[in-house]
């Protein structure tokens, strides 16, 4: 089995999620979110935590879900 | 607690215990029951990126740069998403060819080339070296923090000497481990077990160590993060701390960061040999990809909130010392031991791995490559090489971790964590155009790859490492702050003027940029050899078909001659074990030639391995051009099969649409001319008649009146005859041309139906027929044109009464009302109409077919049009006309349908 992807537009959403990630983590967004909070101090760590911990989430999802199917075949 | 005596214990004692765990893997590995064969522990492997720099720098950093430092583990997070793209493609092409280092994998890309193999060896130890005294210094430093606390570190550093400089030993120690569990095998690519298992044990420390740091911060020293941020939010030194306005560079800067943390985390040595070298199933890539980011997030979960507090409680003492200083502060021993430990195996497990890497490099890529053509060592009677080639790794690892604490003694105090790391991930950066492109491009070569990595490691170097010296003080600082020989554009943070840009995205940008240009325009104007091109193929094209195709060696030796070279080099049970026997006078087969490339290209580097096989094998070892051919015939044949497989299927069912049409057109070209025979038939008979009939009144001049009378009226009869057939024509005509005007208006057909019956009835029992009607409702109104409407009914009868019985024919008319509509049915007695037939009598010609092929029937027929023509006029007014099988006569039965009117 050298070819474990074989399900349909498997890589297609690999591919969106890691575009995703990048547009999460690169500067429109985060100069977006680089205001203070409540406390006065600068909310970009918190949401960066949030958006990486989001962005790892749907990729085990993807992933795992992906790899049960392969199994499946 | 903090006795010296203690901490040596602790610290070397976990050394000891890592050559445990080390040697447990090798056992279970040497038995067949890996421990190492798990993506989660393939994942803490990898997690061998945390360095002593994470575990330290981090915090340092989030100090001066706010969230920056996120970005070091933003872009492997990335990196490992892209994993499915390449480094599934990265794993299966070393695999494949038993590369071993990331200088193996870019020579060979490159034709197998020696000098761009050399080239990445020496970029690499000039590079990391730095990154790995960076270890070594984080190790004394902690140790004198550890030992010195409350005092003040930097006069102890400054009194010691090296053999009192913990670290010093460690490096020893490591030497040691490194030696014995990394040089087991000659042969690079196979997998060091115990050396993983010890990785991923280290893994776990230093996490573990972390999070007990920043639970104790958050949870023991402040009540929860929200005290802890309200704190530091009131703080008005540190309400600025994490804005990204504290990032050096701002917008661009996070960019450029984030983008050198992507590239590295994929060229960097020690990355290369854990994820791709020591990588045991191209599946475990698949859950590494989330776990080891996951990883990487708990990791960095609590560095702001340490970081805030020790800005907080400590401000003032060193930063990147916080994790050791806070538990220090609150007074407690344990801790501040386990978070020693938790440094220390930050700092080694960078250290093993990355001496491995690099000592493989070093002695497959620089120096065997030399040796290999010094005429001396290709005597003969040098007999088994293969210790010499471990004893050459051994002393490679030596001088490694000697140089890198040479480098770490040097270098003093200027230089904190992260920026030493950083310069390291550039370095390593400038492997990434080769690397990447050359996955994916085959038309990158080799004289762009060299040229672009000579170009990008010189920019490197000056605009990062020589400026690193300045601020050491082994260089002056004017170098930085007039550029060389005062002249103002050579600035090395400055170049050509290009200021405020950070000093790694200005370094990236210019190093990566004029490597890349240099890649892309030679490759573009250039040419590639046979090998290369080859090569370039296998790359390019690796997730797409298996194996190299082994069976295209050409070259003729002997088993002898393969067991000599193997023996040399890999000692003589590699060689038995290669070649599996065999009489040693035969010819090899070329699947033997391969395999033994492959066998000396893991222990040597392929480019050695290459001039190895041509030193035995005589004529052109391998048929390139045959080669070449293959790789691109299998990779265009499967798509073109694909391709040529979707156009058949579609010019099969072209072709189906086609025969059907054109059966269709015959037949209908067919009933044309049956049609136009017949018109002409029925257009001649009456005006046969006429004829004869007019001949007869002109010539027989003495008729009797009667006679004449006859012979007239028979002549209006057949001209009648005949215009209602050319009315029945025009009719046809207008209706398929949808000329045909109606005029729509409220009428009665239960009316209607009475009058059609009346008008036929003396025609019909003047034929025998006898007609019945059943007209159920009163009236029934509809939309319809009352003359067109009565032309059906009439029609309908009429036909009727054509195809009922000979003997007793009957006809019935049926007026009833159906839901919304009203149904007028006419049957007969006839013998009815074939299912299949049904929808076809409402065909124009069909009449005449049936005509023709039936025998003749004594009662006169129509032309065929009628019932044509009565559903065009049907249809026409909203109607339906078909026909179904008689309910009460059992012969045919055709039904008008027609909306009924809608009340005014």
């Amino acid at each position: 089995m050298r070819e474990p992807d074989k399900r349909p537009r498997h890589l297609e959403r690999l591919l969106a999620l890691l575009l995703l990630a990048l547009a999460l983590f690169s500067p429109p967004l985060v100069i977006i979110a680089d205001r203070p909070l409540a406390g006065g101090l600068s909310a970009l760590p918190l949401y960066l935590l949030l958006a990486w911990g989001l962005v790892i989430g749907l990729a085990a999802w993807l992933l795992e879900r992906g790899a049960r199917e392969g199994d499946r075949e | 607690m903090r006795s010296e005596a203690v901490i040596l214990a602790a610290a070397f004692g976990y050394l000891a215990l890592l050559f445990l765990i080390a040697a447990w893997g090798d056992r279970r590995a040497s038995q067949g029951r890996s421990v190492i064969g798990s993506p989660t522990v393939y994942a803490l492997s990898i997690a061998v990126y945390c360095t002593a720099w994470t575990f330290y720098g981090s915090v340092g950093r989030a100090t001066t740069q706010g969230a920056s430092f996120l970005l070091i583990y933003l872009g492997p997070t990335l990196a490992m998403l892209s994993a499915p793209f390449i480094l599934r493609k990265m794993v299966r092409v070393a695999s494949d060819q038993r590369l071993t280092s990331i200088a193996d994998f870019i020579s060979a890309r490159y034709g197998k080339s020696r000098v761009l193999g050399a080239l990445v060896a020496l970029v690499a130890l000039v590079g990391i070296t730095p990154y790995i005294a960076l270890q070594l210094k984080a190790i004394t430093l902690s140790h004198a923090v550890l030992v010195s606390y409350p005092a003040p570190i930097e006069l102890q550093l400054a009194e010691e000497r090296f053999w009192v400089d913990k670290s010093f030993w460690v490096a020893l120690v490591l030497a040691v481990f490194i030696i014995l569990f990394g040089t087991r095998h000659l042969d690079a690519s196979e997998r060091h077990e115990g050396m993983v298992a010890a990785i991923a044990f280290e893994s776990l420390v230093k996490l573990v160590a972390f999070i007990s740091v920043g639970v104790f911060t958050v949870f023991v020293l402040f009540n929860g993060v929200g005290d802890l941020f309200a704190r530091a939010g009131a703080d008005p030194q540190l309400r600025q701390a994490l804005d990204l306005s504290a990032v050096d560079g701002g917008a661009l800067g996070w960019s450029g960061l984030l983008l050198l943390a992507f590239l590295a985390f994929l060229t960097l040595p020690r990355q290369f040999q854990v994820l791709v070298v020591e990588n045991v199933d191209e599946r475990h890539l698949i859950r590494a990809s989330w776990l080891f980011p996951l990883y990487l997030l708990a990791i960095n979960l609590f560095v702001i909130p340490i970081a805030l507090a020790g800005m907080l409680l400590l401000g003032g003492s060193d930063p990147d010392s916080f994790v050791l200083t806070l538990p220090l502060s609150a007074g407690l021993e344990a801790l501040p031991l386990l978070v020693f430990i938790g440094g220390l195996s930050a700092a080694t497990g960078m250290v093993i791995v990355e001496t491995i890497a690099l000592s493989t490099m070093v002695s497959n890529q620089l120096i065997m490559p030399l040796l290999l053509r010094s005429p001396r060592w290709r005597l003969e009677s040098r007999g088994e090489l293969r210790g010499w080639l471990l004893g050459i790794r051994r002393v490679a690892i030596l001088l490694i971790l000697l140089l890198g604490y040479l480098y770490h003694a040097l270098l003093g105090d200027a230089y904190s964590l992260v920026t030493i790391g950083l310069v390291s991930f550039a370095a390593a950066a400038q492997f990434a155009p080769a690397l990447l492109l050359g996955l994916y491009w085959r038309g990158a070569n080799r004289r762009g790859a060299i040229t672009g990595l000579v170009l990008g490691a010189m920019v490197w170097a000056y605009t990062l490492l020589l400026p690193g010296f300045a601020q050491s003080g082994w260089l002056p600082l004017s170098l930085i702050e007039q550029g060389p020989w005062g002249l103002d554009w050579l600035r090395p943070y400055a170049l050509l003027g290009l200021e405020g840009w950070d000093i790694y995205t200005h370094s990236l940008f210019w190093s990566l940029g004029l490597n890349l240009t240099a890649l892309v325009g030679l490759s573009l104007f250039g040419r590639q050899s046979r090998l290369e091109q080859t090569q370039a193929a296998l790359f390019t094209g690796a997730l797409r078909r298996d194996a190299m195709p082994t069976s295209l060696w050409q070259g003729q030796t002997s088993r002898g001659e393969l067991r000599d070279l193997l023996t040399r080099y890999l000692g003589a049970k590699a060689a038995t074990r290669v070649l599996e026997g065999g009489d040693d006078d035969r010819p090899a087969p070329p699947a033997l030639i391969a395999r033994t490339e492959r066998a000396l290209a893991g222990a040597l580097g392929s480019a050695s391995a290459r001039v190895l096989i041509n030193s035995v094998v005589r004529g052109e070892a391998l048929d390139l051009e045959a080669v070449l051919r293959i790789l691109d015939t299998t990779s265009q044949t499967l798509e073109y099969n694909r391709r040529l497989k979707q156009k058949s299927e579609e010019l099969a069912r072209i072709g189906e649409e086609l025969r059907g049409a054109n059966e269709r057109l015959r037949e209908l070209d067919r009933l044309k001319d049956e049609f136009v025979a017949m018109v002409s038939h029925e257009l001649r008979t009456p005006l046969t008649s006429i004829r004869a009939f007019a001949e007869i009144l002109r010539d027989g001049k003495d008729l009797p009146d009667a006679k004449r009378e006859q012979f007239l009226e028979v002549v209006v009869q057949e001209s009648q005859r005949l215009s209602r057939l050319i009315e029945e024509i025009l009719d046809l005509a207008r209706l398929e041309s949808g000329r045909l005007t109606l005029n729509p208006q409220r009428l009665d057909l239960a009316a209607l139906a009475r009058h059609g019956l009346a008008a036929v009835e003396r025609l019909q029992a003047e034929r025998g027929v006898t007609l019945e009607s059943a007209i159920e409702p009163g009236e029934a109104w509809v939309m319809g044109d009352p003359d067109r409407l009565a032309q059906v009914i009439i029609n309908l009868l009429d036909n009727a009464g054509k195809f009922a019985d000979d003997e007793r024919p009957r006809v019935r008319l049926t007026l009833s009302r159906h839901k919304t509509h009203y149904r007028l049915a006419v049957e007969d007695n006839g013998p009815g109409i074939a299912e299949a037939e049904r929808e076809r009598v409402f065909e124009k010609f069909h009449q005449i077919k049936q005509q023709q092929g039936g025998k003749r029937r004594h009662r006169p027929k129509g032309s065929g049009l009628g019932l044509p023509i009565s559903r065009g006029i049907v249809a026409h007014l909203g109607g339906r006309l078909w026909v179904e099988p008689a309910p009460t006569l059992g012969g045919a039965c055709l039904i008008m349908e027609l909306p009924e009117a809608l009340d005014d």
